[in-house]
């Protein structure tokens, strides 16, 4: 199958006859650099503006905002102090248990998402960049090492492979692994794009939106436009997982209804409660009512979830919905890099009462306390950990209202004791 | 941390270098109290002016220099994830 038998919205996955450089350069022609300093790199940030791109990695800022910003960074640092020029990374960490497209997309189109690294970079005039990975960085060496031979690498590229855990791929943690110190996340300002790594204004970009420039480089933001809606342009990756038929990556337009987001996956593989939108940073949606909802940032906000990185969970019937999320709860209070009182505290006494209130009996003292802890640990950290477990946590007792009456008057329920849904890694020191 | 003149002022609390050791809300009840853990909660929205020398003395009695004056408050946490 070739790329134009493909649906419209495969795009970033749209298949090629050979991932390596020379099946990408068939595919989509090299990719299209200007002189150094020209006004093409102008011209590439105002494309991306225009084409309304914004963050794959959970954040959903326009993308072309935070290059102008860089690069405006950049010239008012000026480039007599050494090192000079911008900094750009890749964020490719992906620590979102749930989520599995930035793998994906690495192993599918690497070529792509290192044409969008050397052409975002440029055009904001970084010297040097990092693509930081999860795993094996082995694989994605090679691939840099074969564009050198091409003359391809204009900027250089270092692949780092980054440590597990939740905050680990957090922008700022990411530059202060990169620093040489631990990966944890450090408090603002300066923002990054101010003064990141190596205290150079620094581009921090999800690869999934990396790859996008590099096809709007190519086909321009009109092209970019076609497919999703006018206020979130462009198609997005998704990872389906739970009880669908075929869990796994799909690429879909922006806006496509989630109940057909979940009909390629297979469709529910029995009957669904719920899905959790957004991933553990998102919320609860009632199965099927939300089939209709578009699935877009703006949607899934006014709707109490997240777009996130592009994650779907479907929680079927016969699972318990406090256990299930008093189990992230406990896995996300087990992440706190342990920097900031509030979190350090919070999460692990907001992870014990939701445990609580799934395989106890709350009485209306255990409920009032959760309810408070929420208000405790929101805004309270240097990242926004605690606001995540904070949101899904709140998202969880307006969703299952019913279910916490239950658990309330019975103790807990027999779906309790059913095999998780919601992925979560296992625990260091029990392999990998 | 610099603050314009004119600008209202707001309090924010470095959480990562906060160590709880309760100065402040010794010194600012008004505005600040303590969490169950003893970290401190900040009254959200400017300082009145007639508290301002207050919150700077509050400010200069953190140990850890984790209290912060400035006309950004809210603006001090950092960007979600990477997008």
């Amino acid at each position: 199958m070739s790329a134009a038998d493909a649906p419209p919205a495969a795009r970033l996955l749209a298949p090629l006859a050979r991932p390596d450089l020379a099946g990408h350069l068939s595919a989509y022609g090299p990719p299209p650099f200007g002189p150094a300093g020209s006004a093409d790199h102008e011209a590439l940030i105002a494309a991306v503006e225009e084409s309304g791109l914004t963050g794959r990695g959970g954040g959903g800022f326009p993308a072309g905002r935070k290059m102008r910003a860089v690069a405006a960074a950049g010239r008012r640092a000026g480039p007599l102090r050494s090192p000079a020029g911008t900094v750009l990374i890749a964020n490719g960490g992906e620590s979102e248990p749930a989520s599995a497209k930035d793998a994906l997309l690495l192993s599918r189109a690497p070529h792509l998402v290192l044409d969008g690294i050397v052409l975002a970079a440029r055009a904001v005039g970084a010297t040097r960049a990092y693509l930081c990975v999860h795993g094996d960085p082995a694989p994605l060496r090679a691939a840099v090492t074969s564009r050198e031979r091409a003359g391809l690498n204009r900027v250089p590229i270092q692949v780092a492979a980054v440590p597990a855990g939740y905050v680990a791929s957090q922008e700022t943690a990411l530059i202060s692994f990169l620093n040489g110190a631990g990966a944890v996340p450090s408090f603002v300002p300066p923002r990054p794009a101010e003064r990141g790594l190596h205290r150079r204004p620094t581009l921090v970009l999800n690869v999934e939106t990396l790859a996008n420039i590099a096809l709007i480089a190519r086909r321009g933001p009109a092209w970019f436009r076609g497919v999703g809606t006018a206020a979130e342009p462009g198609s997005v990756l998704v990872t389906v997982g739970g009880a669908v038929a075929a869990p796994g990556v799909y690429e879909v337009a922006l806006g496509t209804p989630i109940g057909a987001v979940l009909e390629q996956a297979g469709g529910p593989a029995e009957p669904p409660q719920a899905v959790l939108a957004g991933g553990y940073f998102g919320g609860w949606l009632p199965l099927p009512g939300a089939g209709s909802l578009p699935l877009s940032a703006r949607s899934l906000r006014a709707a109490g979830a997240a777009l996130g990185p592009g994650v779907l969970v479907v929680l079927p019937a016969a699972s318990c919905p406090l256990a299930e999320t008093a189990r992230v709860a406990s896995y996300l209070a087990g992440q706190s890099a342990g920097q900031c009182g509030p979190c350090t505290q919070g999460l692990p006494a907001l992870a014990q009462a939701l445990g609580q209130v799934a395989f106890g009996q709350p009485g209306p003292e255990v409920l009032r306390w959760t309810r408070d802890l929420l208000a405790l640990v929101r805004g309270r950290g240097a990242c926004h950990l605690p606001d995540g477990a904070a949101g899904l946590v709140a998202s969880t007792l307006q969703a299952f209202a019913a279910d916490l009456r239950h658990h309330a008057e019975h103790g807990p329920c027999g779906r309790a004791a059913r095999p998780p849904v919601l992925p979560l890694p296992r625990p260091p020191g029990s392999g990998s | 941390m610099t603050r314009r003149r004119g600008a209202p002022a707001e309090l924010a609390v470095n959480p990562i270098a906060c160590q709880a050791h309760g100065m402040c809300i010794e010194l600012l009840p008004e505005l600040i109290t303590a969490d169950p853990w003893g970290y401190p909660l900040i009254a959200p929205g400017p300082v009145p002016a007639e508290l301002l020398p207050l919150a700077r003395r509050a400010v200069g009695a953190c140990p850890t220099m984790a209290l912060l004056l400035s006309s950004r408050g809210p603006d001090l946490v950092t960007a979600p994830d990477a997008g």
